[in-house]
């Protein structure tokens, strides 16, 4: 069984984020990278199928600022292998080259099954995983949020909104859009991280040239636009929850007269 | 005739375990422990564990220690060193024992959610509460004359004040730190601070089990002290002072240090003429565990209450080494959840009724940890309202007038 976890860091929203004077990218000064949540997600779904089943579980990401940290986390946690893409991924790269770079690789890895993160706050161009089955001609399925491996197929509970979940049987290899594992990512002591450092390696993978072909091309970038849509109610309770009624009444929450 | 063979059999996790208290300064006083159950008794959540601190050396003497770590009896543990105050074997039981065990349970992977979330924030911003390492000195906004920040001002100070995290960035706490810069300011000191550069102590972290974390926090904090010139550290923080003071120089981090109280008794001549307010209230002082057990440090912050005209210091039935804790060192403070669950109760809640039955109008308080715990435990005491917390650096600031 072996399984391969494409990874990317993104901009990390506890800083500021600023646009720089081109206007239509982020300024990458004070930016802070932190890896997308879900792809966390993604890490410790593939280790916990690890446990249950055995395999080798590939950790694939981009070079970024933080990206061997990211790793070797990984490895602590339980990955047997890690690769790092090197190539122009300075400034960010779209879904679409990302997914072309990376279905090369997995091409030549050939794994039994693929989980990414379902989505990331800075998709523009889609999210990875779809991009990724499309290229490698394999089957997606996301919003996942427990797998489970038997005779040759994955059998994934996908939710949907409303608190609805699915379960469905995909026959592998297949990609999965991860949006929980079945436990949250588990913490991992700073002393074996420092362990991984000594022990494990980071196998580099070059990547010529990045076709950003097909994303979407951004003219523009705003910070979110202030706007007052608060209505601050003075008084003591019963004046206020007198007003409050009155409010719903007129927003139509509450039948009027009722 | 009966043949003795020695078979070599592979070392059980009991004596590993054992081993490695062994290593610890007096850990060796284990072997000396009588089963009196004074550590048990004296601990604030004794009551709770399965394995109180005097179980688990019988677990570790009955070769059965595997047992205790399947129970969550160590994250109850505050890291209070009121077990070690009192045993009559004088164990390192909060250093050894407790400390080791957490340690056990970290690697093993069974961390609290909320324990694991400060861990990782104080991995990835250096403070446990995830905020921005840019926004660290952001409190010093409106103090004049201005604050001096190292890595800008480029000169040396005399005093290097280490802020802490809480009073960096907690919005009550922050209150306290501003308080402090314009004692410092009001007595001429001339102070520094490391602003964006200065991470978290870590010394809570290394309590609750994180011994890898606390040693990357020092390194950091280490290296941005040797940048810079001064002649001494002051610090507020009683945990970050029992770090600087006791656990950094085993990493070869060492520097003159003091807690703020300290440094102002010292000053008291000088601090007293400007104390000019007459305040007409009645106080308690709650000695941290991190200056009174921990650090022997008792006097000072009286001294600095019995300076403000008008105060009568009155005193707590648990005081001095048998203080009670506030319920957030350990790690505490990031288990508020976990052990509400297990207690339905909270350490101070405990305090804020002691402190009602002395008759006090003011908790007084040394450590950045308390005003928070304290101020919320008094939303959810009966009739605690009328009590209010005040830091030390609070109510001189108020004695002087400002």
């Amino acid at each position: 069984m072996d399984i391969v976890v494409p990874v990317k860091l993104v901009p990390d929203l506890v800083e500021e984020l600023t646009i720089d004077a081109s206007g239509a990218a982020l300024d990458t000064m004070w930016l802070r990278l932190i890896i997308n949540e879900f792809d966390d997600h993604a890490i410790e779904q593939a280790i916990l199928i690890k446990e249950r089943v055995g395999g080798k579980v590939i950790i694939v990401s981009p070079d970024a600022e933080g990206v061997d940290d990211l790793l070797f986390t990984a490895s602590a946690k339980g990955a047997d292998q890690l690769i790092k893409l090197n190539g122009n991924f300075e400034g960010g790269v779209n879904n679409h080259a990302l997914g072309r770079a990376l279905a090369a690789l997995f091409k030549e890895l050939k794994p039994d099954l693929v989980l990414t993160g379902v989505q990331a706050h800075n998709d523009l161009d889609g999210s990875l995983g779809p991009i990724l089955a499309e290229y490698l001609g394999m089957p997606y399925i996301g919003y996942v949020s427990g797998v489970n491996i038997e005779a040759g197929k994955a059998s994934v509970r996908k939710e949907y909104p409303g608190g609805l979940i699915a379960e469905m049987d995909v026959s592998l290899p297949a990609v999965l859009g991860v949006q929980a594992a079945e436990k949250p990512p588990r913490y991992v002591a700073i002393s074996k991280v420092r362990q991984a450092m000594k022990t494990a390696s980071i196998d580099d993978h070059l990547v010529d040239a990045l076709e950003s072909e097909g994303g979407a091309e951004i003219s523009r970038m705003f910070q979110p636009e202030a706007a007052s849509q608060a209505i601050m109610i003075e008084g003591d309770a019963d004046e206020v929850a007198t007003r409050l009624i009155d409010v719903f009444k007129e927003l139509g929450v509450l039948e009027s007269g009722g | 005739m009966i043949v003795m063979m020695e078979v070599s059999q592979p070392i059980s996790f009991n004596e590993k375990f054992l081993a490695s208290l062994y290593e610890v300064v007096d850990g060796e006083r284990i072997r000396t422990c009588l089963q009196c159950g004074t550590c048990s008794g004296i601990c604030p959540f004794g009551y709770l564990m399965d394995f109180p601190p005097g179980l688990m050396i019988t677990a570790l003497r009955a070769e059965m220690f595997q047992e205790v770590m399947n129970t969550d009896s160590a994250w109850m543990c505050v890291s209070c060193y009121a077990c070690t105050q009192f045993c009559p074997s004088k164990i390192p039981l909060t250093a050894g024992l407790m400390t080791h065990t957490k340690e056990e349970l970290l690697l093993a992977g069974r961390v609290p959610s909320e324990l694991q979330s400060a861990l990782e924030n104080s991995q990835r911003y250096g403070n446990p509460m995830g905020e921005s390492p840019r926004k660290r000195a952001d409190w010093i906004t409106g103090i004049e004359p201005k604050v001096t920040i190292m890595g800008m001002a480029k000169r040396p100070v005399d005093v290097l004040w280490f802020v802490g995290d809480y009073a960096s960035y907690h919005p009550r706490v922050q209150l306290i730190t501003k308080a402090v810069a314009r004692i410092f300011n009001a007595l001429g000191v001339d102070f520094g601070i490391l602003g964006p550069e200065e991470n978290s102590d870590g010394d809570s972290q290394r309590l609750a089990g994180e011994r890898g974390l606390f040693e990357m926090l020092a390194e950091k904090n280490g290296r941005v002290f040797g940048k810079y010139k001064f002649n001494e550290i002051i610090t507020t923080d009683p945990h970050a002072y029992n770090a600087l003071k006791n656990i950094y120089p085993e990493l070869g981090i060492s520097y003159p240090v003091r807690h703020y109280t300290q440094f102002l008794a010292d000053r008291l001549e000088q601090l007293k003429p400007l104390l000019k307010n007459e305040l007409n209230i009645n106080a308690v002082y709650h000695d941290p565990c991190y200056l009174g057990r921990a650090n022997g440090i008792y006097d000072e912050p009286r001294a600095l209450l019995q300076a403000v005209p008008g105060l009568k210091l009155l005193e707590l039935p648990h005081n001095y080494a048998n203080s009670l804790c506030c319920g957030g060192g350990g790690g505490g403070m990031w288990l508020d959840g976990f052990q509400w669950e297990k207690a339905h109760v909270r350490m101070s809640e405990w305090r804020v009724r002691e402190a009602l039955t002395s008759g006090a109008d003011i908790l007084a308080v040394a450590c950045p940890y308390e005003p928070p715990r304290f101020e919320d435990a008094i939303k959810t005491v009966k009739e605690a309202n009328r009590l209010v917390v005040r830091d030390i650096a609070e109510l001189l600031n108020e004695a002087m007038g400002e």
